[in-house]
């Protein structure tokens, strides 16, 4: 857990630091080697490494804008993904999803860049464990500004009514780009919104992995059981701004001192020195990280760019023999 | 381009020059102070001010009350604007990506633009919306798109892109006045963004004092005899960019900013078409069943014997990927326009 938390904290950095090439002194979203919005991770790693480490590649998990720690606690392959994120050929999805709409197969991963919208997939895929009599189950993470979304309302319903195998993690770092919590919701503990629907509710209200690991292990273990869906709201912290080029001139400043201040990796590693784990040992661990990820940005750098033709391709997986856009226009010809 | 610039200047007497993002708050702006029952209301339209400066500075003067925040709920935010502008108020509610309408799309199309014409017309719904729209910086295929065809083809909402500043100011105007419900569509890549540079064409000069632009009313970006060029957006000033390259081959082409889509200005299309004869259709949305179909028609019904070729150029029907060299592909290019204008004329 240690170590998929070092790596996405390392990764995300290291990802500010490329995101920023081409882009400077004057910000342009449109420049440098990675294009469009950033959303990046930095403070939210307790809550995809202490959920996904009680899941198998058979389980599945969508994840929303946000979702790089998400992926790399769940196993995409880092390579690939990192590819994906800086548009390349042999990214993950050939170049035409980025970085918020990152999917992977072979771990059951998938995005949706629109709030709420990661949720219902995740209630299909528990009814397909379900039908199938798998046991295998589905999780899906959003951030607190979602839960006011009828897509995540209407999910919450349909899983508990089904008994479906699903767990709905709230990722809360008290901001919705520059919204904080208090200002959408008179309910501060989001997980309470289980209650309306007979669903078992938690809240981790600190920095502590371990109480995500525990939380995380009770409600995936009901869902693997056949007794239904839970939800669990985690309290992470926003280090970087909404995406990369946010000033967050709405934010005060005490409050990202605090984001910052409070670092459940740093906590983590108290716990494990507490029960014995040497420095040497964590310093090892996260050199190993460090060298992952390089080594995957490294490799992503060097890929190709997709050939423009890749643009027609995909569109549908049986594609038919003539589409409408055939003869008439530029852009259609393939 | 030259054209354009002295055509405003001649017509509004200012050199005052505002980006689009300016020109359109300054409207917003005036109309609530004109009027109290006006108000603002989206996701970070308050302290934020718009994340594509839709709303810069309203916070301030009009506070919490009127330039509201609202949770991340679109269907209760624009439904409530609906309930609103039928009480007889005139909101204005920002949905902050055009691609974010499919939560809410049933308080857009059953609602707002129905409940007028469902009721015999004993309810109006003098709201807009605002959504900011278009590609061109790799954000992929959920906060990319147009979607401009979407909203022209479901009756009952009049549909409006602005792609000067001038033309900003004049159409949200008459967006507030308006007794309809309008959408109002602007494009990121014209408003002026420090982060997200424009070209140099949306930024105009703007006269002080309100105006309105009507709906329904073209304007002829560029005068010209040989080819008639239909766009809107962001693809104005690329079709605009197209045929000053072509002046020095001696090609003049015309380029027609519809402005509004519903309604649509077809007369002036079709005016243009019997002048040329000859017609290209650019645009960002997608091809297949939208505006560049809808242009073709109305100048096939109306001015069939003048054509004497026609061309379109719009996504082809693909989502819009992320990569560059993909978006670059699919997004018609100023090289693009440029070959098919060309074509045209040959």
């Amino acid at each position: 857990m240690y170590e998929q938390m070092v790596t996405a904290r390392y990764y995300e950095e290291r990802l500010q630091e490329e995101y920023l090439v081409g882009k400077q002194p004057a910000f342009d979203i449109s420049a440098g080697p990675i294009p469009g919005e950033l959303h990046l991770a930095a403070g939210h790693e307790s809550s995809g490494a202490g959920v996904c480490i009680h899941l198998r590649d058979d389980d599945t998990v969508t994840a929303p804008h946000r979702p790089h720690h998400i992926a790399i606690a769940k196993g995409v392959d880092l390579k690939k993904m990192t590819a994906e994120i800086f548009g390349r050929e042999t990214g993950l999805c050939r170049g035409k999803g980025g970085h918020m709409h990152l999917f992977d197969p072979d771990v059951n991963f998938a995005c949706s860049g629109i709030i709420a919208q990661g949720c219902p997939p995740a209630v299909g895929a528990a009814m397909a464990a379900k039908k199938r009599n798998t046991d295998s189950v589905a999780v899906a993470f959003l951030g607190e500004g979602a839960i006011d979304q009828g897509g995540f309302l209407e999910s919450l319903n349909l899983a508990a009514v089904q008994d479906l195998p699903v767990v709905f993690v709230i990722e809360d770092n008290d901001w919705a780009i520059s919204m904080p919590k208090d200002r959408v919701t008179d309910v501060e503990d989001g997980s309470r919104r289980a209650q309306g629907f007979d669903m078992p509710g938690e809240r981790v209200d600190s920095d502590d992995a371990v109480a995500v690991y525990e939380a995380a292990e009770k409600a995936i273990m009901r869902a693997r059981d056949g007794n239904g869906p839970s939800l669990i709201e985690v309290q992470v912290h926003r280090r970087m701004g909404h995406f990369m080029g946010d000033a967050e001139a709405y934010r005060p400043e005490a409050d990202i001192e605090r984001a910052k201040q409070r670092d459940s990796i740093e906590r983590l590693a108290d716990d494990l020195r507490a029960h014995g784990v040497s420095d040497d040992d964590l310093d090892e661990i996260r050199e190993r990280a460090h060298e992952r990820v390089d080594e995957a940005i490294a490799w992503a750098k060097e890929q190709p760019e997709p050939d423009p033709s890749e643009a027609y391709e995909n569109v549908f997986t049986n594609p038919p023999a003539q589409t409408a856009t055939d003869g008439g226009s530029e852009g259609g010809e393939q | 381009m030259a054209t354009e610039s002295r055509d405003i200047t001649e017509a509004t007497e200012t050199d005052r020059e505002l980006t689009m993002s300016r020109a359109m708050v300054e409207a917003i702006a005036w109309e609530m102070r004109e009027n109290e029952e006006v108000f603002y209301m989206g996701e970070d339209v308050a302290d934020y001010g718009g994340i594509f400066s839709s709303t810069t500075g309203l916070l301030d003067e009009f506070g919490r009350d009127r330039v509201m925040d609202v949770p991340i709920s679109e269907t209760a935010f624009l439904g409530a604007a609906v309930g609103a502008a039928q009480a007889g108020m005139r909101p204005i509610a920002e949905l902050m990506f055009v691609d974010f309408f499919g939560v809410a799309m049933d308080q857009i199309y059953n609602n707002m633009a129905k409940n007028t014409y469902m009721s015999g017309g004993s309810f109006s719904v003098p709201m807009v919306l605002t959504t900011a729209v278009g590609g061109t910086y790799n954000d992929a295929g959920q906060h990319s798109q147009t979607l401009y065809g979407t909203f022209a083809h479901l009756p009952g909402m009049k549909v409006v892109v602005p792609s000067t500043a001038y033309d900003a100011k004049g159409l949200m105007h008459s967006a507030i006045r308006d007794d309809d419900p309008v959408v109002y569509m602007f494009h990121k890549r014209l408003m002026g963004l420090g982060w997200m540079p424009s070209p140099t064409g949306p930024k105009t000069p703007v006269p002080e004092e309100d105006y309105t632009i009507p709906f329904g009313e073209a304007d002829i970006k560029r005068h010209g005899n040989d080819v008639t060029v239909v766009t809107l957006g962001l693809h104005v000033h690329r079709s605009l960019e197209a045929a000053s390259q072509l002046e020095d081959d001696g090609i003049d082409a015309e380029v027609i900013d519809l402005r509004t889509l519903v309604p649509l200005d077809t007369e002036t299309v079709l005016d243009s078409v019997r002048k040329t004869g000859k017609l290209l259709v650019v645009d960002e949305d997608y091809q297949s069943f939208g505006v560049t179909g809808e242009i073709i028609a109305r100048a096939a019904e109306g001015a069939l014997d003048d054509l004497s070729a026609v061309k379109r150029l719009a996504i082809p029907d693909v989502p819009i990927p992320y990569a560059r060299s993909l978006e670059d592909e699919v997004n018609p290019s100023t090289d693009k326009i440029a070959a098919a204008i060309r074509e045209l004329h040959e």
